[in-house]
């Protein structure tokens, strides 16, 4: 039976016309059918056709992915549905902007951090920093763990983008 | 510009170009602008129902019996939240719907205006699509738009909510595209290397069953036509869903009657055993496969359905195919001819003759009483008097009436046929039979119902007077709602929570209040002759059967059950307590 299958965790892109109530109508149907959402960003890719692509993470059974795909696939407003995950190769990438405080020893201890991991200062006080860091998902929570002791304060992420490689698109 | 209109004006212009003759509806105060232009014109009839859910269930019933989409015309605010029951009941039964609803406007949305609600909000869930028009320019557009989403695809019921301020401004008038729009493009035919394997499968089983839904009716009369040459064709069985009722003519010899938990027992059995099962049309759903891990467990299932969700939601099939079921038999029996495919005739008369055993069971069979009139009595008087009529249209209410409506009233054609499959709505059935009359003004329709149900829309009896709708609606009244004594006695003890139903009225008394004429019956010698002057009467009617208040409705897959373990009758009941798991389920 399907239900025993364990979870798969899924990068799932969606391209949709850019109208009022889309975001919505995809948010409804996770909640509706009880459906999980790890995480979802949204913008608009092309103006002139009006269209947004709606990434999001989700995780379920085989079963359920193959659900969420066709049930997202049959919203009126939504272009096309596509598995990055299923699909294999594909680039993932999420931004975080991480607040540290602090004085003295774990100041320097996080602004070294931050260089190893390549993160950006985008802002500072004499007692706070604030981090941008992107990268994939392992690689922000490492960071955001190793500030932890260090002072952090406040997370702001954006969630996963995400883009098959190659020359195909959606 | 002069071929400027206001916004009503190109709403019901869009409307006559989508062939639209009836709107069902209720005026108000954001939509007087639509009813002034209504009034105006001599192309679209309105019937003023008496309540916004009988609307809506009117024009699924119109929709059902026709094949066309229904169109419900409610104000703002409370009109709106009342369609909703019969929004998210044609969602479930996949019935094409437009529903119209005034909106306050544009500046005021979002003010917690007089009749002011998130009309689109609190219908996206139970939509197929819905709309807010904000600009009048795209108006015509959508109201297009909104009827292709509605009958395309899987059918479904499509809302557009319309500010006050839109109708009444000024814009233009655009046709309907010859395009439909690019990101809503539903398959229709079906994956022929699919439809070959499929066949294949039907050709070489060696226990076949074809298992058909609402899938086959929505498809049109010719996709009924194609499944029943084909079944013939194969000489397989065939079972139908509640749904799927008409779908195959229910005189066949093939015909193995309903399927699911109030379906026979030859039917279910034969799910259970069957080694290729030929879904056509229908979805998995719940009341069909009983315990899903022990549902069918040795047979491989095709599954053909318009809707790619449908697929692998329950069951999982091993060979998909998504198309619309007339296109794909029509290419299913192309494939059965080209490659002269003939049935295995020995395995197949092995497995008939299994079929015709578990058939000898004669699981309708009831107590016969000649002081009592039994419910299932009622319906076969009521059967021997419509049978070979093809003008009978025959809606339920739910419950137990309904499941032995579905049992014992024959079913030659579809679109005859209409119930609240998926949501089970009491309250369907006589608004529905009203908009299966206002389609057919010549047509038997007959509400079966239930005491209970009945009362839920009421009101619209007074609908049928305004519009001299001679609509039957025939109660099988045992001052129970039955089906939740039934669960009460097979679940709780047979403690009879909030289940009986005290100070009914006189259902001839009302009748007569509403214009209608009342009938009752009290002894089964009287049914027979009431049913002849019912059908006689060229008024509405409510025909109060006064039936057995203990009958309860066999065969049954208890909750939670697999289809091999089928109550039979009372005396199953006791034997077989109901597992916790099953306690749990609807």
């Amino acid at each position: 039976m399907s239900t025993e299958d364990a979870a798969e965790r899924h990068t799932i892109a969606v391209l949709v016309d850019n109208e009022p109530g889309i975001l919505a109508r995809v948010v409804g149907l996770f909640s509706g059918r009880g459906y999980n959402i790890e995480c979802l960003t949204v913008s608009e890719v092309d103006h002139e056709k009006a269209l947004s692509r709606i990434t999001l993470v989700t995780a379920g059974t085989p079963m359920v992915i193959e659900q969420i795909k066709a049930q997202l696939n049959r919203l009126v407003p939504v272009v096309a549905v596509r598995d990055l995950t299923d699909e294999g190769n594909h680039v993932e990438t999420e931004l975080a902007l991480v607040k540290v405080t602090g004085k003295g020893e774990h100041r320097v201890e996080a602004l070294r951090i931050a260089d190893i991991f390549g993160a950006k200062v985008d802002d500072t006080t004499l007692e706070s920093f604030v981090f941008r860091l992107d990268g994939q998902t392992e690689k922000v929570d490492r960071f955001i763990s190793l500030m932890r002791p260090l002072g952090l304060c406040e997370v702001a992420r954006t969630g996963v983008v995400a883009i098959s490689r190659g020359k195909e698109s959606i | 510009m002069s071929n400027e209109m206001t916004g009503s004006e190109i709403l019901l212009r869009a409307l006559v170009e989508q062939d639209v003759e009836v709107i069902f509806g209720y005026p108000g105060g954001a939509v007087l602008p639509i009813y002034d232009a209504l009034f105006q014109q001599n192309s679209l009839r309105h019937v003023l129902v008496r309540q916004e859910a009988g609307a809506v269930h009117a024009a699924e019933g119109y929709a059902r019996s026709t094949g066309k989409v229904g169109v419900v015309l409610v104000t703002s605010g409370p009109g709106a939240t009342n369609a909703v029951t019969g929004l998210t009941d044609a969602l479930m039964d996949s019935i094409p719907i437009v529903c119209l609803t005034g909106q306050v406007p544009t500046h005021l949305i979002g003010n917690d205006a007089f009749q002011e609600a998130d009309t689109t909000g609190i219908t996206r869930p139970c939509t197929k699509h819905n709309y807010l028009v904000k600009d009048i320019k795209d108006l015509s557009q959508v109201v297009h738009e909104a009827f292709y989403v509605a009958k395309s695809g899987r059918p479904g019921p499509v809302v557009i909510d319309l500010p006050k301020d839109i109708l009444q401004g000024k814009g233009g008038y655009t046709a309907a595209p010859r395009e439909p729009r690019k990101s809503y493009r539903p398959q229709v035919k079906g994956d022929i290397r699919q439809i070959e394997t499929a066949v294949e499968l039907i050709a070489k089983a060696k226990r076949p069953l074809f298992y058909c839904g609402g899938g086959v009716v929505n498809s049109g009369p010719r996709a009924s036509q194609l499944l029943t040459e084909f079944v013939r064709m194969t000489g397989h069985p065939c079972t139908l869903t509640l749904m799927g009722l008409g779908a195959f003519p229910a005189s066949d010899k093939q015909y193995l009657g309903m399927v699911g938990m109030h379906g026979t027992y030859e039917a279910n059995l034969a799910m259970y055993n069957c080694d290729v099962m030929v879904n056509i049309g229908a979805r998995f759903d719940d009341r069909v496969t009983g315990k899903l891990s022990e549902f069918s467990p040795n047979s491989k299932k095709i599954h053909v359905d318009i809707d790619p969700s449908s697929i692998n939601k329950n069951v999982r099939a091993d060979v998909p195919i998504v198309g619309d079921v007339g296109h794909v038999l029509e290419d299913m029996m192309k494939v059965w001819k080209a490659r002269q495919y003939s049935p295995e005739r020995k395995a197949l008369g092995e497995w008939w003759k299994r079929i015709e055993e578990w058939r000898a069971r004669d699981c309708l069979h009831y107590e016969r009483n000649d002081k009592i009139i039994k419910p299932q009595y009622a319906l076969e008087c009521l059967r021997d008097r419509i049978i070979g009529r093809e003008d009978a249209f025959i809606t339920t209410e739910v419950g137990q009436h309904q499941m032995w409506a579905a049992q014992f009233l024959p079913f030659e054609k579809p679109n005859r046929w209409m119930t609240s499959g998926g949501l089970g709505t009491m309250g369907y059935g006589l608004p529905a039979a009203m908009g299966v009359q206002v389609a057919h003004p010549d047509a038997l329709v007959i509400d079966v119902a239930g005491e209970s149900s009945i009362l839920m829309n009421i009101q619209e009896m007074s609908t049928l007077a305004q519009y001299r709708l001679p609509v039957k609606v025939f109660i099988l009244n045992n001052e129970y709602m039955g089906m939740v004594r039934q669960w009460q006695e097979l679940l709780h003890g047979g403690r009879y929570s909030e289940s009986y139903m005290e100070s009914l009225p006189d259902f001839v008394k009302l009748a007569e209040a509403f214009g209608a004429v009342g009938l009752r019956a009290s002894k089964p010698s009287e049914v027979g002759d009431l049913i002849d002057e019912m059908l006689a009467v060229d008024k509405p009617v409510i025909a109060d059967i006064l039936v057995d208040k203990a009958e309860n409705c066999f065969p049954m897959i208890p909750s939670g059950a697999a289809h091999n373990e089928m109550l039979l009758g009372p005396d199953d009941q006791a034997a077989k307590p109901i597992s916790e798991e099953g306690m749990v389920l609807v």
